[in-house]
């Protein structure tokens, strides 16, 4: 399968690629690892008529302790944050997260800010971006701005992003106790249900992913929590939850209690 | 576009259509016909090389974004008439039967053995879940890759 026509632009910079995000709008593409968007155009879902390569521009893939954050850049990938030893040590949900997307050549290639651009409601990091209470970084033609996971993830394949903003970076607090619990699609390996769990203190933060067409806080979850399990049977309340030939709703349900009872036992 | 790669240690210059995929590219290009193409779509694995010493799925790899990139195919795995020993293994222990998944799992391989020398079983089964074999022939795939691990380290 071969994708449509379209022209190509490596660029070395953020500005340069802002700059063409916003005279091509619609009709470009950000390319990084490309793993969701190549096989969306062989199929001929997406017609860019620009891809914008934005894997080498400098400093966009670095990973760096700030304070009590932890700073991603959009560019590394799923196999970078899953061995990295500062994530490891200080956010070990997120490697955790990353070590069991796709397959090793898919973490060899696939980026963290590809990933969350895309919004794929089947991917994992929403979960733990969610759960953590991550700031996205992004940069457009007015500069950079700071988003909050909870305000960055609206629909099936839509963010908060505008058309001409780029993830740069996403911020992550240090987290002590958290974990990611999956239920993967055999084949391809992406989340029917993905469920993380951050816990401080008496609180718990519950990021939930693959159930709904939006990533979200189960909120009913958090709040009924008292310390052991029994708050998983509140996973969907108030969600409308997505039927596939992978997991009908009730069936999708039922798994989301499940593993959001493992996250909390975990 | 023009592009500079080096492949299996010779540099190629090529003049490419930005919507060739690396896998193309190496099989109509080049000729290099022992990469496969399976689903096209980054789900089997067959069509695994390495780019910058890590195993990638070239289908789902733009040639143009390999620029500048060092790849290795089944085709440089072995050294002349020498088989590389990740080879060897599967003749050795019937690590294929109709041999379309082989070049994908000898490439998977190679990146699963130079991260983790002496990897465990559970290792070896984690690390070829982007390969598919239809022949469902993975118990001997991975018995060659255990065999290839100690063949490399003694």
């Amino acid at each position: 399968m071969i994708p449509a026509k379209f022209d190509y632009i490596k660029v070395s910079s953020i500005g340069e690629a802002v700059t063409l995000l916003d005279k091509h709008g619609f009709d470009s593409k950000i390319l990084s690892g490309g793993h969701s968007l190549i096989p969306a155009m062989k199929l001929r879902l997406s017609r860019p008529e620009l891809l914008i390569d934005i894997s080498g521009i400098s400093g966009m893939d670095g990973i760096s302790e700030e304070g009590d954050k932890i700073v991603v850049g959009a560019n590394c990938t799923h196999q970078k944050i899953a061995s990295s030893k500062l994530v490891k040590e200080h956010l070990n949900i997120l490697a955790q997260t990353a070590g069991c997307i796709g397959d090793v050549q898919v973490r060899n290639r696939g980026t963290l800010g590809g990933s969350l651009a895309h919004a794929d409601p089947a991917s994992d990091y929403p979960a733990t971006v969610l759960a953590c209470d991550a700031q996205i970084i992004a940069e457009g033609k007015n500069g950079s701005r700071t988003i909050a996971a909870t305000d960055f993830f609206q629909s099936i394949f839509t963010t908060a992003l505008a058309d001409d903003e780029i993830i740069t970076s996403v911020r992550f607090p240090k987290v002590a106790n958290g974990n990611y619990q999956k239920f993967f699609q055999s084949a391809s390996r992406f989340a029917v249900v993905g469920v993380a769990v951050v816990k401080e203190g008496d609180a718990v933060k519950v990021g939930i992913t693959g159930v709904s067409d939006t990533p979200y806080r189960a909120s009913a979850v958090e709040s009924a929590y008292d310390g052991g399990s029994s708050a998983a049977a509140k996973a969907v309340h108030g969600v409308e939850v997505m039927s596939d030939h992978f997991a009908d709703a009730e069936y999708r349900s039922h798994l989301a209690k499940v593993y959001v009872k493992r996250a909390l036992e975990a | 576009m023009n592009i500079s790669i080096t492949i299996n240690g010779k540099a190629y210059d090529h003049d490419i259509e930005p919507r060739i995929s690396l896998a193309q590219f190496l099989r109509e290009n080049l000729d290099l016909t022992g990469t496969h193409i399976g689903c096209d779509t980054s789900g089997c694995g067959a069509c695994t090389i390495t780019l910058d010493g890590k195993a990638v799925k070239s289908c789902t790899l733009l040639a143009v974004q390999a620029d500048g990139c060092e790849i290795t195919t089944i085709e440089g795995m072995a050294n002349g008439a020498q088989m590389h020993p990740i080879q060897e293994a599967f003749r050795e222990h019937h690590g294929l039967q109709c041999g379309f998944c082989t070049p994908g799992m000898v490439m998977t391989a190679a990146d699963i053995l130079q991260s983790n020398p002496k990897p465990s079983e559970e290792d070896i089964r984690h690390g070829l879940e982007g390969n598919f074999c239809r022949c469902t022939g993975y118990h001997n795939i991975v018995k060659s890759i255990q065999h290839a691990a100690e063949k490399i380290n003694t």
